[in-house]
């Protein structure tokens, strides 16, 4: 990619195409974002201080971020299951299956609360079931990870999904032929050719996750200091006309966002690299 | 909509008055959540009202969401004519961070422009298993009560003024004992919803709750809906006067050209025709006619202004809603 760039694209309209996405990228990201900077701005910097480290504050952003690494983990963990069984096996129904990953991206995030509330609360389907184990899963923080797990769910599932494909599976019984148990196949072979792409839509989940906002305050409970998601503390703000401390808060969301998903940018690209650099699968083949 | 709207800007300047009163006006009342079914009838009887009086046909649209909401939508720049909404604070925040009605609005229309009140009540499930008869039973251990963010809800904020009332009448005035009792109170409360209706959801399909403080009107009103054989109303022996208020937005009236016509439309609220449909849709009336007429379907309760307990909306918002204040102090003892 790098070196295509240096030597001057074959395809014409490189400065067209990339004024343009410099200028839309300013209008519909950087301007937007620039006017919420500058709102904060109008606090002083102790006032700025005291609003986004009150304890209530502080406490949002534990559970906003905590439940959405959560979410983006169990994501993880299951989204590569669900996306390897629909690429490895035929069944009955998997046309119906596939789609049904995408419903979360599809579902008004509204409808998607009332509904998780509904199942979940102490009267509901699972809730019911939960109860007399004294698990409370709506009106709680299990509920809050529950609702961010459910959007999150398509991520994981549709970047690796295309790579899974694109994975010959004689990859596999080359391992197998060479040597390799099932363990080795799977963590020197799959999970390298994978994880870039896996890396990425965990990325994707958690980002949704930290401005999910629609789903949550239905089945959360939204009790300060215990149940109460960073997003709706910016809401409440606004219902109380605190334009300045509600943006204060934002800026803080933004950047803490801005700095995880940067980082795990970094690490995907580092590990990307490594994988074609070395050619990570071949050598671990021959290890071992 | 947005078509009439500029066609309505471009006409009422260049036209002379008589031809501007014959042609269709449309009018736009932001008002919050439960008056959508008094709007629904009012609107139609004004606009035959008016077509009788001036023969201009009126088209008044509405618009239905949280009060603290609606205030941001008309002050982030939604046109509304007129504002009808939960809590004269909500107007209070229109004029001061849009500056588009003056200060003073709400001394311009009778009863400090609240034309029709409310209380408020409990609902609690049918036998009343936990025994639930005033607000002194809401904050015994064991019970659970369903209200919302008084910081988001103007419902909210009327049911949590009603309970520091009652707290500060029953202690003689003191303000320490009224704290304990709202602390004890939010203590109890599992689910702090956003709004009114999620509240009342919270309550009714997801069975969460022994109690749920609600508006009157929308207790009564819904009650049929909400199944009669589910849910009893219980009245506390002292509430509070909620007085929802009405006002005309004067920029935006002034650059429609529809002054004369908004301000009909809320004094209109004032005539016998108006307290008589504020009253068929459960709003106490405030005219003697009407509230003799009606008498038998609202509750005996005894109630309290919020003038009587605390003073303005100012001085409230400050005491007890702001950041820090005492509802804050009940999840953050320490501030």
């Amino acid at each position: 990619m790098a070196v295509r760039f240096k030597q001057r694209s074959v395809l014409p309209g490189y400065g067209l195409s990339l004024g343009f996405t410099v200028l839309y990228l300013s209008l519909i990201v950087l301007i937007p974002l620039s006017a919420t900077f500058l709102k904060a701005s109008s606090l002083t910097w102790p006032r700025f201080w005291h609003v986004v480290t009150a304890p209530r504050a502080i406490a949002s952003y534990e559970l906003s971020f905590g439940a959405s690494a959560i979410a983006a983990g169990i994501n993880l963990v299951f989204g590569l299951i669900v996306a390897w069984v629909l690429v490895r096996y035929t069944f009955p129904g998997k046309r119906v299956f596939d789609s049904l990953v995408d419903l979360p991206f599809a579902l008004p995030t509204a409808v998607a609360g009332i509904a998780l509330t509904a199942i979940y609360s102490a009267n509901g389907w699972i809730g019911h079931y939960l109860q007399p184990f004294g698990i409370k899963a709506a009106y709680s923080r299990l509920g809050v990870v529950i609702a961010l797990t459910f959007t999150g769910l398509p991520f994981v599932v549709r970047t690796v999904q295309p790579v899974l494909e694109d994975l010959d599976k004689e990859m596999e019984e080359a391992a197998a032929s060479l040597g390799a148990d099932r363990g080795q196949t799977i963590t020197r072979v799959l999970l390298p050719a994978i994880l870039p792409a896996a890396l990425t839509g965990v990325t994707m989940a958690f980002a949704r996750a930290v401005g999910e906002y629609g789903s949550v305050v239905f089945i959360s409970g939204n009790m300060p200091m215990r149940t109460e998601i960073t997003p709706l503390l910016i809401i409440t703000k606004l219902e109380q006309y605190d334009y300045a401390g509600a943006t204060a808060i934002a800026v803080v969301m933004l950047v803490v966002s801005f700095v995880m998903l940067l980082a795990i940018n970094l690490v995907q690209a580092w590990s990307g690299r490594r994988i074609k650099s070395s050619g990570a699968s071949d050598r671990a083949l021959g290890e071992a | 909509m947005k078509k009439v709207l500029i066609a309505i800007a471009f006409i009422v300047p260049l036209t002379i008055q008589g031809v501007a009163q014959s042609s269709p006006v449309t009018l736009l009342n932001v008002s919050y959540d439960p008056t959508r079914e008094l709007y629904q009838d009012y609107n139609a009887a004004f606009a035959k009202y008016w077509k009788a009086k001036t023969g201009q046909q009126v088209n008044v649209q509405q618009s239905h969401g949280g009060s603290s909401k609606q205030a941001r939508a008309v002050i982030d720049g939604l046109e509304a004519d007129v504002v009808t909404l939960a809590l004269a604070y909500d107007i209070d925040a229109i004029a001061q961070n849009a500056k588009l009605l003056p200060a003073n609005w709400q001394s311009r229309l009778p009863n400090n422009s609240s034309p029709y009140t409310s209380t408020i009540i409990f609902l609690v499930r049918k036998g009343n298993p936990k025994g639930i008869k005033d607000w002194d039973d809401l904050v015994r251990p064991g019970v659970a009560v369903i209200t919302p963010n008084p910081k988001t809800s103007g419902g909210a904020r009327w049911n949590y003024l009603a309970a520091w009332g009652y707290a500060l009448k029953r202690s003689g005035g003191d303000e320490s004992k009224a704290k304990d009792f709202i602390a004890k109170l939010y203590k109890n409360v599992p689910v702090l919803d956003s709004g009114a209706r999620g509240a009342t959801t919270t309550f009714v399909e997801r069975g969460m709750g022994d109690v749920l403080i609600a508006w009157e009107n929308e207790v009564l009103l819904g009650t049929k809906d909400l199944g009669q054989d589910k849910f009893e109303i219980v009245v506390p022996s002292l509430s509070i006067l909620c007085e929802p208020t009405v006002s005309v937005v004067d920029k935006v009236v002034d650059k429609k050209g529809t002054r004369v016509i908004a301000e009909e439309y809320l004094k209109h609220l004032y005539s016998p025709e108006g307290q008589e449909i504020a009253a068929k849709r459960y709003y106490r009336p405030r005219s003697e006619a009407a509230a003799k007429k009606y008498a038998s379907q609202f509750p005996k309760v005894k109630l309290f202004t919020l003038a009587e307990i605390i003073g303005d909306w100012q001085k409230t918002q400050k005491i007890h809603f702001a950041d820090g204040g005492v509802f804050d102090q009940v999840y953050q003892p320490n501030q």
